[in-house]
């Protein structure tokens, strides 16, 4: 059961006073062997960068990370419920979650707690059975399953971009290049979003993190 | 329902609304940084605690322990940091009594971070908090909504701009301890002259594995009251004035006064 009683009307207000914001830009696509996990690392609270290296890539599983939006508080209490949902089921039935579990989970806490929630999520894995799978939990609580997702305040720069440039069954060097070049964009034109861009890469050989400082992403 | 009651909130919202003004919390307009470097973490402080433009205590301990090897630096509302912070060193110290184990930082900086978020950032405390345990050093800033930050180096507070500055330019990988320790102080210095809300002196904690944390109550004081110059107290006799004196008047008893009255009647 929800500990906040529920009203019929979503608030959709704006962060509250003082909140620590991640406007952000976040994205995970499909390639050829599993999935990029993509992200800015600016933090901000109003007109100051609270942090200028976040990491808004967050392991919820061995296998399964996301990328949050959103308010810093709200998201990572809502990750960290879904990292100890996700070590009880492994627990309890002794085998690994599947994304898909993650992502309900997601929708879970953030559908029946959206009226206090300000957390855009996007939850993507790497399975043995299903191979890489992403799911896009945007601030409502719904669920969407993508080849590839993007969020954030960044996002919406490039979503013409991605559209044109998003092919299925890449390779990770261009997997990795089409994260880089999508972000770029991204901070560029959102003054919200910037920093570092960090990556996390989810294949059947396990994790890997890649980041790029600005010096080595931006084209001038 | 099970849950927390938010009937004082409403209650609060319309005494607000019908002109009963709550009363101001001390702010601790405030400049805080922590700093790891190789054998350890540091973290130091401000002394000023402010009244919305008053200072209300000049020299005021922003450094609290929570643990012998976790402290941890408050800004925000002084007696919410008072509180959380003195609540969240009994928890440790209970749980470390169960466990028969030195706690963690982690530990306390996920107790503090959940019960931050629970009360939404009603309960305005942001917190530096450092320590070394047996995974190792470690450095963590915390915001009153219950977001938290991991770096090398961190300032929270209304100074925390003029203290960024400072370490942004001077921080280096591998600090001595004697370096990290004038790099602290130097950042709030900087806060400490270049913001309003913060002031007053300097204190710096240094927490090290394998020994003792050791607190340095005002390692700088750069604002010491200076012998006046001149003193502007009047010689006697400046100001001219008639007489001045006083006399006492003892009543004994009730009836005497009464018996006098008459007299003075019977006089007249």
């Amino acid at each position: 059961m929800s500990i906040v009683s529920q009203s019929p009307y979503v608030d959709m207000k704006a962060l509250k006073k003082g909140e620590v914001n991640l406007g952000t830009s976040i994205m995970a696509i499909k390639f050829k062997d599993g999935v990029i996990l993509g992200a800015d690392s600016r933090t901000s609270m109003g007109a100051m960068v609270a942090n200028r290296v976040t990491d808004k890539l967050t392991k919820v599983h061995d296998n399964i990370w996301c990328c949050r939006s959103g308010s810093a508080a709200d998201t990572q209490a809502v990750s960290e419920y879904v990292r100890l949902y996700l070590d009880q089921y492994k627990i309890n039935y002794g085998r690994e979650p599947t994304p898909k579990t993650a992502a309900a989970l997601f929708r879970k806490l953030c559908y029946e707690n959206k009226n206090v929630l300000t957390a855009g999520i996007i939850c993507a894995g790497f399975d043995e059975k299903t191979g890489g799978e992403i799911y896009s939990i945007p601030i409502g609580g719904s669920v969407h399953k993508q080849d590839y997702a993007i969020a954030g305040s960044g996002s919406s720069y490039i979503y013409g971009l991605c559209n044109t440039h998003y092919k299925q069954e890449m390779s990770q060097d261009e997997a990795v290049e089409f994260v880089k070049m999508s972000l770029t964009q991204a901070i560029r034109w959102d003054g919200s979003s910037g920093g570092c861009i960090r990556m996390v890469i989810l294949t059947k050989n396990g994790v890997e993190r890649l980041l790029f400082t600005p010096q080595e992403y931006q084209l001038n | 329902m099970a849950g927390l009651s938010f009937d004082n909130y409403r209650r609060n919202k319309s005494l607000e609304a019908s002109g009963v003004l709550p009363p101001k919390t001390t702010s601790t307009g405030t400049t805080i940084v922590g700093c790891k470097f190789n054998g350890g973490v540091i973290l130091s402080a401000d002394t000023r605690a402010t009244a919305g433009m008053v200072v209300a205590d000049k020299n005021c301990l922003k450094l609290h322990r929570l643990a012998p090897n976790i402290w941890c630096a408050g800004a925000g509302t002084a007696s919410d940091n008072d509180k959380v912070t003195e609540l969240e060193s009994s928890q440790l110290e209970i749980h470390s009594q169960w466990t028969g184990r030195a706690p963690r930082v982690v530990t306390a900086l996920t107790h503090l971070k959940q019960h931050l978020f629970k009360y939404q950032g009603h309960v305005g405390a942001y917190l530096i908090i450092a320590g070394v345990d047996v995974t190792g050093s470690h450095l963590f800033s915390l915001h009153a909504h219950g977001s938290t930050d991991v770096g090398p180096y961190l300032a929270l507070g209304s100074g925390s701009m003029a203290a960024l500055s400072v370490l942004e330019s001077k921080w280096k990988e591998d600090l001595t301890k004697e370096e990290a320790m004038e790099l602290c102080s130097e950042a709030i210095m900087a806060g400490v002259f270049n913001d309003l809300a913060s002031g007053s002196n300097v204190d710096l904690c240094v927490i090290e594995k394998g020994k003792p944390s050791r607190l340095h109550r005002g390692y700088k004081q750069p604002n010491q009251r200076l012998q006046k110059q001149r003193n502007y107290n009047f010689d006697i006799g400046t100001t001219s004035y008639f007489e001045a004196g006083s006399e006492v008047f003892y009543i004994s008893k009730q009836s005497d006064l009464e018996t006098s009255a008459m007299e003075v009647d019977q006089v007249s």
